[in-house]
């Protein structure tokens, strides 16, 4: 009973925190990065500094008619943006927000991330499928081809982790992180393919092909009507928290930071320095988002299928290699 | 260990109708007026021809086969990642022997060109 009322709180908690600090304030820091970046002021009206703009947008939404296009599949295309937010936000389940703060630490952590966060790319196949429009079937395949494209080098540059680590449990790879992170080239290594890599899952720019908007529209999500488009919008920006969490987590030393803050204790102290992080990691997404401009699709498969798949792969065999001695 | 799966599982019931929930809101506010020209898929404002569920080309195909052959081999990576330390070199040369065939394959899929986006 109790546990039940553990689960019942933990969900309700990470969906509200999923619902401000996630889908509100990221689509808020998004538009106010792109602005500084294209040099305008963004959102400002609604509420001091425009920080109320995507509550007023919400508002908006739930307002909206909602529209079967003719000769959609209805069950899909009602089922697939649930299943995009609710597959990003289950991997919250293994983030360590702080020392012993984690919803559950399962014994397959990593894997279970990884795993959890490929079931979106089923929810977009079929949104882009049951549309009935070419633009999104054909956003909905590329954006299978990349997602699962990049998920390789993704997987092997967790593997690396785990491998040196030896370990799978989120909270032990943050505990068995020296401070302030791991210096092994091949962590390293790893981490930077992780960064290129999960730029191109969460279909970031440079690698924005399957929402294209000067060539499909607006991709998968096309004919959507605006709540179920926000829908997908939280599964976006819930997996790109949640991949810059993993970053964290995996090469950033996690909750730890430089010094305890004084008065509030460990575990808020572990928040804060979590938070900080992620949302830098975050900030950098953005950046990158804003300053670059799209690859062309076949550029894009082969900087996963040529480039990273093998780099990763060969670190992994070092990285087993230096531990298999003894490293 | 069931205790895990339970927090999984609540995740994915409890979310799935926190996620459903604002749908329902929709359907109690929003207005309904439809006609047959609103429900036309978009495209670009003609009319749309033909079915949206065309063919599409076989490369598509191509890299999800290799990529089912990867993802196949990275479930076997897991655990032997975890263990490694402790069984020491004999485990790393029997993996080794398996991502060596692996990556022939790779080898082979890109001399075919299957990786090539024509």
């Amino acid at each position: 009973m109790v546990e039940v009322v553990r689960i019942v709180l933990s969900v309700l908690l990470v969906f509200t925190f999923a619902a401000v600090g996630v889908g509100l304030f990221l689509v808020l820091m998004e538009r106010k990065i792109s602005a500084w970046v294209q040099a305008r002021i963004g959102p400002r009206h609604v509420g001091p500094y425009g920080t109320l703009q995507t509550l007023a947008d919400l508002l908006k939404m739930l307002q909206k008619e909602h529209i079967l296009p003719a000769g959609a599949d209805r069950v899909m295309f009602e089922l697939s943006p649930i299943v995009v937010a609710v597959a990003a936000l289950m991997s919250y389940v293994v983030l360590p927000w702080g020392p012993g703060l984690i919803v559950r630490d399962l014994g397959v952590g990593v894997l279970y991330f990884a795993a959890v966060l490929s079931l979106e790319v089923i929810g977009i196949l079929t949104g882009g499928w049951a549309s009935n429009n070419k633009y999104a079937l054909l956003g909905g395949l590329r954006s299978a081809a990349q997602m699962v494209s990049y998920e390789l080098p993704l997987g092997f540059s967790i593997l690396t982790v785990a491998t040196v680590v030896g370990t799978l449990s989120t909270v032990r790879i943050v505990e068995s992180q020296p401070y302030p992170w791991h210096t092994y080239p091949s962590v390293i290594v790893a981490g930077a393919v992780f960064l290129v890599a999960a730029t191109a899952e969460s279909n970031r720019i440079p690698f924005d092909l399957p929402e294209a908007e000067s060539e499909l529209v607006a991709g998968y999500f096309s004919e959507y009507s605006p709540l179920r488009f926000a829908l997908f919008q939280l599964g976006e920006y819930g997996s790109l928290f949640a991949t810059s969490a993993l970053f964290v987590t995996m090469f950033l030393g996690g909750w730890r930071g430089p010094f305890e803050l004084p008065v509030v204790g460990s575990v808020l102290s572990g928040i804060f320095w979590f938070l900080l992080k992620t949302y830098a990691v975050v900030f950098f997404f953005m950046w990158v988002r804003w300053t670059y401009p799209r690859f062309r699709i076949d550029q894009l498969l082969n900087v996963s299928w040529k480039i990273l798949l093998p780099v990763s792969l060969a670190n992994l065999l070092l990285a087993g290699l230096l531990v298999a001695w003894g490293g | 260990m069931p205790l895990d799966w339970a927090y999984v599982a609540g995740f994915a019931l409890v979310g799935g109708i926190l996620a459903a929930l604002p749908l329902g809101i929709v359907w109690l506010l929003a207005p309904r007026s439809q006609y047959p020209q609103k429900l036309l898929a978009y495209e670009s404002g003609v009319i749309p021809f033909g079915s949206a569920w065309a063919q599409f080309h076989v490369r598509y195909y191509l890299f999800s086969l290799a990529f089912l052959l990867f993802d196949v081999e990275v479930i076997y990576i897991y655990p032997w990642a975890v263990v490694l330390r402790a069984l020491g070199p004999v485990a790393f040369v029997e993996m080794l022997i398996f991502l060596a065939v692996l990556g022939v394959g790779l080898a082979y899929a890109w001399k075919k060109g299957a990786l090539e986006w024509v």
